[in-house]
């Protein structure tokens, strides 16, 4: 069965750590930082590959600030 | 299938815990506290036990941690965090206890609170962060600091000669009667704070049985301690924390796993493996 994935990033939240880029199982990732600051000066996360999200949750059980919401459905 | 076909209650599969509140955590990007705060908040969640959980927060990094849980809390003088569980817990045995402290805290200037309230076998849950570093005051030496490792007071390495050995009271404490549950857990990767969440879910579930201290330790990182950038902090940590501190459960139900001594080696050695830590 495949699935499906979509994420909702509180971008005001995120401290740009880089490290859920990582836990990201895609290849190429799905997530990046972006060129764009949020009001505290971080390069916030955004999806640079959203076609390849399955939405296993593994970017958001490591972070840090909890910003990331997982979503998944069949297709 | 459009996003918005996608995000729909139904199809939720992760979601910030209720538990944390709306504040901004004060640590620096990619802190393994901010990680542990949140598992620790899902799991008071998946017990529902909001109502009746206390925990003590240390003097360290994680002094303000009662801001960002929504539970009762107590901040405890630097390292007094297990004598306050203990009487908290005494007080109010059917409430749940666990005390939450860094390796400066607990391993240092605590070092003697904690063993006794794991060798009295207090029956509440301890949560230890050991990044090897006092984090909170700049990044002095730990006795947690591994052997060569370059701190602020300690700028050519961790000399064990004039500095002691790096310490592993996690060990040690498995080897107390009174402790029931003693695992050594991480947060860098997704299967590790998988892991981690399940031992501390167990150590939060042992307290209905009153038979003594779940302990936990978790191998953090202190990327602004360290001087590197939280992905370099885990990688490293990955590299060089884990070689001395290896994960994994040391006592289960109360029984000690000697298979767990042999892969650390004993402890009348020193351990051989001198790190060359220095980034130069
Ligand atoms: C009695 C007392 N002594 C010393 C200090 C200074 N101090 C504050 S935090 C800290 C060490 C914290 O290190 P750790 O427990 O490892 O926490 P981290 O910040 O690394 O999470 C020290 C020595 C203090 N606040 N009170
Ligand atoms: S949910 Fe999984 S696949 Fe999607 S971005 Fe996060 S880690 Fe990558
Ligand atoms: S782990 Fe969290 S805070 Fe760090 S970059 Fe990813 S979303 Fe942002
Ligand atoms: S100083 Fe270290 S332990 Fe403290 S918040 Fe920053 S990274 Fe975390
Ligand atoms: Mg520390």
């Amino acid at each position: 069965m495949a699935f499906k994935g979509a994420l909702v990033i509180d971008t005001e939240k995120c401290k740009g750590c880089a490290v859920c880029i990582t836990g990201c199982p895609q290849d190429p990732k799905c997530i990046g930082l972006s060129k764009k600051v949020n009001a505290k000066g971080y390069n916030y996360l955004e999806m640079v590959n959203e076609e390849a999200c399955i939405g296993c949750a593994s970017c958001a059980v490591i972070c840090p600030d909890g910003v990331i919401e997982v979503y998944r459905a069949k297709c | 299938m459009t996003r918005e076909d996608i995000i729909k209650p139904e199809n939720l599969v992760y979601k910030r815990t209720p538990v944390l509140t709306d504040a901004t955590m004060h640590y620096c990007p990619g802190c393994g506290h901010g990680v542990v705060h949140r598992i620790i908040a899902e799991v008071i969640e998946e017990m529902g036990i909001q109502d009746n959980v206390i925990g003590i927060s240390p003097v360290g990094c994680s002094v303000l941690a009662y801001n960002y849980f929504d539970v009762d809390f107590v901040e405890a003088a630097h390292g007094r965090a297990p004598a306050c569980a203990s009487a908290i817990k005494r007080l109010r045995p059917e409430t749940f206890v666990f005390s939450y402290q860094g390796d400066g805290d607990l391993a240092s200037i605590g070092c003697a609170e904690v063993v006794h309230a794991c060798n009295r076998g207090e029956n509440i849950t301890m949560i230890f962060i050991n990044n090897g570093i006092y984090g909170m005051t700049g990044g002095q030496m730990a006795p947690t600091t591994l052997e060569g490792m370059e701190t602020v007071t300690c700028p050519y390495g961790r000399d064990p000669k004039i500095m002691g050995h790096t310490m592993r009271l996690t060990e040690m404490l498995a080897q107390l009667p009174g402790t029931y549950y003693v695992t050594r857990q991480a947060v860098y990767t997704p299967a590790a704070a998988r892991k981690c969440k399940k031992a501390i879910r167990q150590a939060f579930e042992n307290q209905k049985l009153n038979k003594g201290v779940s302990f936990v330790e978790v191998t953090s990182n202190c990327n602004s301690g360290w001087k590197m950038t939280p992905v370099q902090a885990n990688k490293w940590m990955e590299e060089n924390t884990l070689k001395y501190f290896p994960l994994g459960d040391m006592k289960v139900d109360g029984k000690f796993d000697p298979k767990f001594i042999e892969r650390v080696g004993t402890f009348d050695q020193p351990n051989e493996t001198i790190f060359s830590l220095r980034k130069k």
